[in-house]
């Protein structure tokens, strides 16, 4: 019953932030505008879609993309972060934080400054799934003792491969061309503007299988909350288990970050609020926390471009000036709980 | 349920270039408690380890009805054995119901399956957590987490039991609780390898005693023959008097 509910609100909210994000911006369109001009589109002739050709281009090239693109991203980030928490068994492991999206990031902007584009869309998404494969498996491997994570070890190794990729990322600046700091800088800040058809694409098809992957996998991350040991009593392949979804993070991770740059939290924010309202079981966790995650990117996407008028704040910036402060919240807690920073 | 014969033949361990284990063979049979005992450090839950298949050993190997532990997969032992390791840990805040059902994955798509939910609650009524079945996990003391660990082990319904301390953190009616569980288990034909400190308890539970020294075998025999006082005193360093009580020995140290 409480699924239930909670369902039915994550859905009508995702529907409500898809409706506010089309109608709003510097060209004001009305609801029945946006209903009939996607009935139109589904072959189904009516009265409502709109004959001006800018409103509709402005729905089907900026807006749609865009709000499309909101939710893979958002869906992708959220579901690597509770991956990345089952499989350090750690609730503070998140993407940003432990700097598997910097590494990510340097990918990309590695790619930038060694002229890859050139070789198309893929180039940039491959590299940066490169480099946050790296850096998840760095921390993976620098930062769990007997199967498990401490908090301290976990954010101590985040600062070491934050501050690593930071300096690669500070180096490619200095090394690209103008242009190409101009599109680094978008990675480090993040932004979903100017979303194109053809990249929603590829990270809706990363998102999807990604998602699905850690859906079939939800049960036995629930085995792995009893500890590396339990679990493989219980007849988990433990190490198996590791690897593929190391893959699944920085695949989801890098694909996000290639597209839409560095956009920290979204896998912390995300699945600790579902975990409070579901419990801890990871196949419905996994699930809300997708679709939490599309909503939380609607409305910071929404809020980035709607809260200084004729300007747009970059996304990153919004989600981290909420995730800060929560981080900050569950360090605080735990710290109480554990009565120490273990 | 068929019994199955885990059988360790010249085992022996080594950590950082000092022995914990040196060739020891045993075996543990069908409808039998097995008590490993010794001091600290003599082996005993290294050697749970290695015959329960977790640890490779450096010289000898274990069998399984005669086949080699460690070409089953995690998921085929599973199915033979279950663990009470511990570590009761739990990284999320799961039900304690949640906690006994992860016993029964590794019947997941299998006939078994059928039994679930009766494996499940005989579990939890005989290491008597059923009170506390909505708890949980992370909210109970640890004497309760010990007790829904054992649960948990009990729900994955294997021929063979092995128990590492578990009545470490127990008070005295949930200790005699475990014994009596691994009587019961015995007695239906399982076997249970179960590692204890207080020798009076292993007098209790046990078919067989195997006391370790510095990680090799001392005796392996019934209770009344290892358990006496000339082997204790020698192998803890501690003057003791066994005293018979309903034909089981108790361990007295002489103060």
């Amino acid at each position: 019953m409480r699924r239930v509910v909670i369902g039915v609100v994550i859905g009508a909210l995702l529907v409500g932030g898809i409706l506010l994000s089309a109608l709003l911006g510097q060209l004001p369109v009305q609801v029945t505008e946006v209903v009939g001009s996607v009935l139109r589109a589904m072959g189904i002739h009516n009265g409502w879609a709109p004959d001006d050709p800018i409103i509709e281009s402005t729905l089907w090239v900026i807006r749609f993309p865009r709000i499309v693109m909101a939710i893979v991203v958002g869906a992708a980030l959220a579901t690597a972060g509770a991956v990345m928490q089952a499989i350090f068994g750690n609730p503070l492991a998140e993407p940003g934080v432990v700097g598997v999206s910097s590494g990510a990031a340097l990918g990309a902007a590695t790619a930038i400054v060694l002229g890859l584009t050139s070789l198309g869309d893929f180039a940039i998404a491959i590299c940066a799934f490169a480099g946050g494969l790296l850096a998840t498996l760095l921390v993976y491997i620098v930062s769990r003792a007997n199967g498990r994570t401490e908090v301290v070890t976990l954010l101590l190794t985040g600062i070491a491969v934050n501050a690593f990729a930071g300096a690669g990322l500070a180096f490619a600046l200095f090394a690209a061309s103008t242009s190409s700091r101009e599109q680094i800088i978008f990675w480090q800040l993040g932004s979903l503007n100017g979303a194109l058809w053809r990249e929603v694409l590829i990270v809706a098809i990363v998102a999807v299988i990604g998602v699905s992957a850690a859906i079939l996998l939800s049960r036995r991350y629930d085995l792995l909350s009893l500890g590396e040991r339990n679990a493989r009593h219980l007849g988990l392949d433990v190490e198996r288990l590791r690897l593929v979804s190391i893959v699944v993070v920085a695949l989801l991770t890098g694909v996000a970050v290639a597209f839409v740059g560095i956009v920290a939290f979204v896998g912390l924010v995300v699945p600790h609020v579902m975990r409070m309202l579901l419990g801890p079981q990871h196949r419905a966790l996994i699930v809300a926390s997708a679709f939490g995650g599309a909503v939380l990117m609607l409305a910071a996407d929404l809020l980035a471009r709607t809260v200084v008028p004729g300007a747009e704040l970059p996304i990153g910036m919004l989600t981290s000036l909420v995730g800060g402060p929560f981080f900050f919240f569950l360090l605080w807690r735990q710290r109480r709980r554990s009565g120490g920073w273990a | 349920m068929s019994g199955a014969v885990f059988a360790a033949e010249g085992v022996a361990v080594s950590l950082d270039g000092r022995d914990v284990l040196t060739d020891i063979s045993i075996a543990v049979r069908p409808g039998e408690v097995l008590a490993l005992v010794g001091p600290n450090g003599a082996g005993k839950s290294t050697l749970l380890s290695v015959l329960s298949g977790e640890r490779r050993p450096a010289a000898g190997m274990v069998t399984v009805d005669d086949r080699d532990i460690h070409t089953f997969s995690a998921l085929e032992l599973a199915r033979v054995r279950s663990v009470l390791t511990q570590d009761n840990a739990l990284s999320f805040p799961f039900r304690v119901i949640d906690v006994i059902t992860m016993g029964r994955a590794p019947w997941t798509r299998t006939d078994e399956i059928a039994s679930d939910g009766a494996a499940i609650s005989s579990a939890a009524a005989r290491a008597d957590v059923t009170h506390l079945a909505w708890r949980r996990f992370t909210e109970l003391s640890g004497g309760e987490r010990a007790r829904v660990s054992l649960a948990r082990v009990l729900a994955q319904d294997t021929p063979v039991v092995f128990l590492d301390e578990p009545t470490a953190s127990l008070d005295l009616r949930h200790q005699e609780d475990v014994l009596r569980i691994a009587r019961d288990l015995a007695t239906a034909g399982r076997a249970v390898v179960i590692v204890v400190h207080d020798l009076s308890l292993a007098g209790a539970v046990a078919d067989r005693i195997a006391l370790l020294s510095a990680g090799r075998l001392v005796a392996l025999g019934t209770p009344s023959e290892v358990l006496t006082e000339a082997a204790i005193s020698d192998v803890y360093g501690l003057d003791v008097r066994v005293v018979e009580i309903d034909g089981r020995p108790h361990i007295v140290p002489r103060r």
